[in-house]
């Protein structure tokens, strides 16, 4: 609560800087005779507003950081050795009660003494912190302000300065990015690591059976759950590949009318709707696959004497295929209208054909660009979940008979991580490694179709 | 023949541009005497001087027009070309000379908004014929464009394209006869014997524009169509090309669109002046360049304009 005043008081303080730094400079300007400023007021303006900004701001976040640190040491140091010899968990349980109590969140029930006077420095304790936090912010915001008006000279150049945190401010927010990927991708890794700590990492990566369950008693019947992940890579993949099979040569080739022989009224009304396709969600394709294409499915296989599951891999692999339709048109319908007409006059002017310079010419020109949209489109259907769980089953066979019922990593990660779980048990940190798994696998696939894409800008021009 | 509709409206709508501003530029920069001479209505509709046909003809053009949509590009324009000569197309931009070029062996049919009126015969066949196709016309008559556009495959494989789709070639070693040649005939195989399976484009913009023109004799055309072949081209590399254009005059036509006077004058038998869509004035290059006998024409290669 204090921490939102205190921003919002630092933005209109920032706004007030902006006008004095503006005013200030015009005002030097005038009284020095006219000299000529080095940079228009504005710059001037723009760079009190980040003086006041900046510096507080930092600070405000950082103490906002480490209010809560400092706030349980300071409460944890006033209570009684007894209590403050328990174990780590016991303490943090202690004060997660006192915590919540002296936040109003909970009554006194059940708390014992110690815990409402501790409570009740709590109270205090975060009190003058806030109340010294705004007060500090703010004097950090008018000497940063006031700092930066002193400085206004017409020698002052502040439109440099004013580019220069522009660049730190754009280069702050990609790292950002970067962080957060790095921070996601670290948070699964020590995940995966504690589950290789109880499953070894050999099991998992090339073991064949995959029934995740652990022993709440040693003499259960079935307790030795097994984790190899093969079954459900190779269901990943069956599904992925089917999917590409109808995705690749429909996309490939409405792209190829589209952009070569369509009539622009045509192209008008085809590519909305077929962008409409990629803004179903996921869940509505995956009830259609459900309840229209596996039954379907199933139904024709019986006629011509198949035995097929009624879910099945070919059911997600084909609405998958469908849902992926548009990426794949949408992305080379662009390479191929990105390679140049002077090729295609060429060959035109050869003598060749409309066919026979779209396949020897145009296709080759734009194939590392079709691989690469075709490569972003798989990474797509092995990262889908919601058609497979809908379509595909939950059954971890190893096969590769699209027929029978399969399930991917991701599906298994959903079915693992739903509902109550505790999270020291390998059957859920399970999850985590199949996530690590997954993202290496698109990762892969996306470094591979990175590195296409980039051959493909030296091949012409 | 289905096409692609924007790429092709775009190419019409740049002529108009061109058209456009050409009139414009000549409206309002150009001298008063400039001015008058087109609004004189001797200089528009009327015959063209000197003699357009000639006896030994491979190619004829009688009252061609050409319209993109609405506009009218080139308007009654008739014109020979005689056997193993080159023909010099010359004029202000916009004036119709790479259109015309175009209809010679029917690129402007990838337009849809382009309509061409009128006779084209090659070897006294009128190739607008319907039931003639522009497979076989184009093999006998070759294009080099503006910019050097090989293929985005080896210097081979540029070269082999031509004979692979007309199935010139039965087995290997006459692929590799056909490409030798062409690539000797286009003066470039020396430069690149070595590196026949390096990419086309790797090459420099002069070596790029033989390999070009080795693509376009490779399936053994009559007739060469070059629009403006040496526009991207420095100063040695052009002179490479002038001097394989003579060579290759012996067994080929040659239609040359250009915006330089100079070579115009250096390689070409007779001389065509295109203005505002019209054939102002034919004639041998040496009298055109010496004697020129419109106004225009004479305006056109002093310098006056253009």
């Amino acid at each position: 609560m204090q921490t939102i005043t205190a921003f919002l008081v630092l933005i209109a303080f920032c706004v007030v800087s902006f006008f004095l730094g503006r005013t200030r400079s015009q005002l030097i300007a005038k009284t020095r005779g006219g000299a000529s400023l080095h940079s228009l007021p504005k710059h001037y303006g723009y760079m009190a507003a980040a003086w006041a900004f900046l510096p507080s701001i930092a600070i405000l976040l950082v103490w906002t950081g480490l209010e809560s640190s400092l706030i349980y040491s300071s409460v944890v140091s006033g209570l009684t050795p007894e209590v403050r010899a328990l174990s780590t968990d016991q303490l943090g349980l202690y004060y997660n009660q006192l915590q919540s109590f002296a936040l109003n969140q909970i009554d006194e029930f059940g708390l014992d003494e110690a815990q409402i006077a501790a409570a009740q420095h709590y109270r205090e304790i975060s009190a003058s912190l806030a109340y010294k936090k705004i007060i500090v912010v703010l004097v950090a915001a008018v000497a940063g302000a006031l700092l930066a008006l002193r400085r206004i000279k017409p020698t002052l150049r502040a439109r440099n300065h004013v580019e220069n945190m522009l660049e730190w401010m754009l280069f702050i927010c990609s790292f950002i990015a970067v962080l957060t990927t790095l921070g996601i991708v670290l948070s699964v890794l020590f995940e995966a690591v504690r589950f290789f700590q109880a499953v070894p990492v050999t099991d998992f990566l090339f073991g064949l059976q995959w029934s995740p369950q652990m022993a709440i008693r040693s003499d259960q019947v079935g307790a030795a759950g097994s984790f190899g992940f093969i079954p459900l890579l190779v269901g990943t993949l069956l599904i992925s590949i089917v999917a590409l099979f109808i995705a690749v040569p429909v996309g490939l080739m409405s792209a190829i009318y589209l952009s070569e022989y369509a009539s622009r009224r045509f192209r008008a009304v085809t590519k909305p709707v077929l962008e409409v396709l990629a803004g179903v969600p996921t869940v509505v394709y995956g009830f259609f696959a459900a309840l229209t294409v596996a039954p379907f499915i199933r139904r024709l296989g019986e006629s011509m004497g198949l035995s097929v599951a009624s879910e099945s891999a070919l059911a997600a692999g084909l609405v998958m295929g469908i849902m992926i339709i548009p990426f794949v048109m949408s992305l080379s319908d662009d390479i191929i209208n990105a390679v140049p007409d002077s090729l295609r006059e060429a060959s035109l002017g050869m003598g060749a054909t409309m066919s026979e310079t779209i396949r020897r010419v145009v296709l080759p020109a734009a194939l590392p660009g079709i691989v690469g949209g075709i490569l972003l489109a798989a990474s797509r259907a092995i990262g889908e979940t919601m058609i497979v769980v809908m379509a595909a089953g939950l059954s971890a066979k190893l096969t590769i008979n699209p027929l029978e019922a399969v399930t991917t990593i991701t599906v298994q990660i959903v079915t693992l991580l739903v509902g109550d779980q505790e999270f020291d048990s390998p059957k859920t940190l399970a999850a985590f490694a199949l996530g690590l798994v997954l993202f290496f696998v698109t990762l892969l696939l996306n470094i591979v179709a990175l590195y296409v894409v980039r051959r493909y800008r030296e091949q012409y021009e | 023949m289905a096409s692609r509709m924007e790429n092709s409206e775009r190419m019409g709508a740049d002529k108009n541009v061109t058209n456009r501003t050409v009139t414009d530029a000549h409206s309002a920069g150009s001298g008063g005497s400039l001015e008058s001479l087109h609004l004189n209505p001797d200089a528009r509709g009327q015959e063209t001087i000197g003699s357009p046909f000639v006896k030994r003809a491979k190619m004829s053009a009688r009252d061609v027009n050409v319209f993109y949509g609405e506009k009218q590009a080139i308007s009654n324009i008739s014109l020979d070309i005689a056997q193993n000569e080159i023909l010099a197309m010359i004029g202000p931009s916009g004036c119709g000379k790479s259109t015309f070029l175009r209809t010679l062996n029917r690129m402007n049919d990838i337009i849809p908004a382009c309509r061409v009126e009128g006779k084209i015969t090659l070897d006294g066949e009128d190739i607008y014929q319907k039931e003639r196709d522009t497979v076989l016309l184009r093999a006998r008559v070759g294009m080099v464009f503006q910019k050097p556009n090989p293929f985005p495959k080896s210097i081979y494989e540029n070269v082999a394209y031509g004979p692979k789709i007309h199935g010139l070639a039965q087995n290997k070693a006459t692929m590799d006869e056909i490409v030798e040649s062409s690539l000797r005939r286009a003066s470039l195989f020396d430069e690149v014997k070595d590196q026949l399976d390096k990419p086309g484009t790797g090459l420099s913009g002069g070596q790029q524009q033989r390999l070009c023109i080795a693509r376009a004799i490779a399936v053994s055309p009559e007739i060469i169509l070059m629009d403006e072949p040496c526009s991207a081209l420095d100063p040695i590399a052009t002179a490479r090309i002038e001097e394989l254009m003579n060579e290759l005059k012996e067994n080929y036509t040659i239609a040359i669109v250009t915006h330089s006077m100079q070579q115009a004058a250096r390689v070409s038998q007779r001389t065509a002046y295109f203005h505002l869509g019209e054939l102002i004035e034919v004639g041998e290059t040496k009298e055109i360049f010496t004697l020129p006998q419109h106004q225009l024409t004479e305006n056109y290669i002093t310098g006056r304009f253009g």
